[in-house]
């Protein structure tokens, strides 16, 4: 058989054209082993050089912003200037207010808009997703300007100015994380409501938003975490205040603007507040990022 | 939708007339914001315009106490910092994205992905906090002397050894939007086919044959957008910009030097700012708000929605 192979290749172009790619292979094999393995090894280094000035800075914000954390740290307010210790009490209080009343406003509205594009089809609804899409990436700073124009210059600056200006960089990313979350919902359920003779409203409440749930709360807390984190639009909006405010309609602190004020100063305890500051913002930033994905993941689990 | 119109008034819930409504209302007022967002910048930076005309945007000084509002050397300074961060971050970014998509072993993958995603939520101010107390000592101290010693024939590292300028903001910028591109990337470059890798490998290509030949190219279009998304945040980050740049209204002479951006521009002369000045710095904001919408406009049309999921902070799976 195989004398009548070797006796047949040479004729057949075939055959002939096989032994000299597998030659050809074959030869290149050791250069193109060797690239291989040094490309491979680049990915790799790159994806060390990645990770550790992103593991630095969480390992730098833990271990300066530890020591600043004490009882004063969070119970005292901004102390005077010249005077050693104070805390971010007030700071904390006005994030957690301007964080609830954007999250009060943006979620019902964003939720309410996503689930509208993902019950619609056509020109409009793309334009709307286009427009969310675009508002999720527009720089930060321009919507603290747009709160400035829309609310300071006709009320002054307030902490519900910068829960207005947080609130417009949350209300894209609730919308477009509200729709990808609807629209996971299988449409068979939704036809099965249907054909019980459900209306649209009780259909949505009954079936879409339990269904969707999981994806919802991530998504929404998700949106939560980057809207506590913005210190662009709070520049242009709260003015910062050293002293205890709890009335949002007046100038107020945050724990970003603490963050961005103190870490410039050449007192090293005004540093040493940014660092502790920065540590509670990350903190609270990374569980609400965490609690999102474990409750999404025990809704899921349970509704097995 | 049709059986619903029927026996109206027995049924609970809203009539789907009135529910679909209410729906078209919200997308409405979301709508509505935007447009009232855009038209209100528009409107504030039309005195700049009409008191300087429209080529006072390309001008080079910037001096309010002489009336003069150029915006050249803090858009030179924007794309100087946002080049930097782009050109450390793109074959970075890229070889993070395919390691960690298919040379990573299984077990790993999970955990670093979700890694990357959380670092991704890292709130700028505190990359500006970093970047200004830890990495500005060691720029000044030992990266800067070291660069105008090795490369200072070039001329692109003579400035001042501070620290802070275009080259630290550059630096800081491509840390903060490595875990943005890698995250995009790396999905677009996982949901390559098996059957297009498996018949690559039994064709006898290498693995790194694999990834430049049939993995890559698959992606091409949703890293693009990734990396265009990344370009997005570095032109518009504020705070942390301001923090390290080194806020200086020159137009900056070597990529060591303190410089200035749009964004820190607005974030610091804010306060102060009356009259043209102030008109002027809404005039940088509207600037901002066009490169803004059309660098993401450009991101949205190359990246598949499914994976701009993991780039926008959405729900995943």
């Amino acid at each position: 058989m195989a004398s009548a192979l070797a006796f047949d290749a040479p004729s057949d172009p075939m055959l002939e054209r096989r032994r000299l790619i597998h030659e050809a292979a074959r030869s290149s094999l050791r250069r193109r082993a060797l690239t291989s393995r040094v490309a491979v090894g680049v990915c790799w280094l790159c994806l060390g050089i990645a990770i550790v000035p992103l593991v630095a800075v969480v390992a730098y914000v833990v271990a300066k912003g530890l020591p600043a954390w004490s009882a004063d740290f969070f119970t005292h307010v901004t102390a005077p200037e010249g005077i050693p210790g104070g805390g971010v009490w007030n700071a904390i209080v006005g994030t957690a207010e301007i964080g609830l009343i954007s999250t009060a406003v943006t979620v019902p509205l964003g939720l309410s808009c996503g689930l509208f594009l993902a019950q619609s089809e056509g020109k409009v609804a793309a334009a709307v997703r286009f427009t969310a899409d675009v508002m999720t990436g527009v720089p930060s700073i321009t919507i603290g300007i747009f709160g400035y124009i829309a609310i300071v210059k006709n009320f002054g600056y307030s902490g519900l100015a910068g829960a207005f200006s947080i609130g417009i960089v949350m209300l894209p990313v609730v919308i477009r994380a509200g729709e990808t979350a609807f629209r996971s919902v299988p449409p068979s359920l939704q036809e099965a409501a249907l054909a019980l003779g459900a209306r649209n409203a009780v259909i949505a409440r009954r079936v879409v938003v339990p269904t969707a749930l999981p994806g919802v709360i991530t998504g929404v807390f998700l949106a939560v975490a980057r809207g506590l984190g913005e210190t662009a639009p709070l520049l242009l909006t709260i003015f910062g205040n050293q002293y205890m405010q709890w009335n949002p309609t007046k100038p107020m602190d945050a724990l970003p603007l603490v963050i961005f004020n103190n870490s410039s100063q050449p007192y090293a305890d005004l540093v040493q507040i940014a660092w502790g500051a920065a540590l509670l913002l990350l903190a609270v930033v990374l569980m609400l990022n965490i609690a999102g994905r474990v409750a999404a993941a025990v809704l899921r689990r349970e509704k097995r | 939708m049709r059986p619903g119109d029927r026996q109206a008034g027995r049924r609970p819930g809203l009539p789907n007339r009135a529910y679909r409504s209410l729906l078209v209302a919200t997308a409405a007022i979301f709508v509505a914001v935007v447009g009232w967002y855009v038209l209100s910048i528009v409107v504030q930076a039309r005195p700049a315009f009409s008191a300087l005309g429209v080529s006072w945007i390309f001008q080079k000084v910037w001096d309010p106490t002489h009336n003069r509002f150029g915006l050249l050397p803090f858009i030179l300074g924007t794309l100087e910092t946002t080049a930097i961060a782009m050109v450390l971050a793109v074959p970075i970014g890229l070889g993070s994205a395919l390691a960690l998509a298919h040379l990573v072993p299984d077990r790993l993958k999970v955990p670093l992905s979700t890694m990357v995603e959380l670092l991704a939520a890292v709130p700028s101010v505190v990359y500006g906090l970093w970047g200004l107390i830890v990495i500005a000592p060691v720029f000044r101290s030992t990266v800067e002397p070291f660069l105008s010693t090795v490369f200072g024939w070039t001329g692109l590292f003579n400035g001042p050894a501070d620290g802070v300028g275009l080259l630290l903001a550059g630096v800081i910028l491509f840390v903060m939007v490595l875990p943005t591109m890698v995250a995009i990337s790396r999905d677009v470059l996982a949901v390559v086919p098996l059957e297009q890798v498996e018949g690559a490998m039994a064709l006898g290509a290498t693995r790194w044959q694999v990834l430049r030949k049939v993995v890559i190219p698959g992606a091409r279009t949703g890293i693009l957008g990734g990396f265009t998304l990344a370009i997005g945040r570095a032109l518009g980050e504020t705070v942390a910009v301001a923090l390290i740049i080194g806020n200086s209204p020159y137009i900056a002479h070597s990529i060591t030097s303190p410089a200035a951006t749009l964004a820190s521009l607005i974030v610091n002369n804010f306060g102060e700012a009356t009259g043209t000045e102030l008109s002027a710095l809404f005039g940088a904001a509207l600037v901002l708000m066009v490169i803004g919408v059309v660098v993401n406009a450009a991101a949205r049309w190359l990246v598949p929605a499914s994976a701009l999921s993991s780039a926008v902070p959405v729900a995943v799976g």
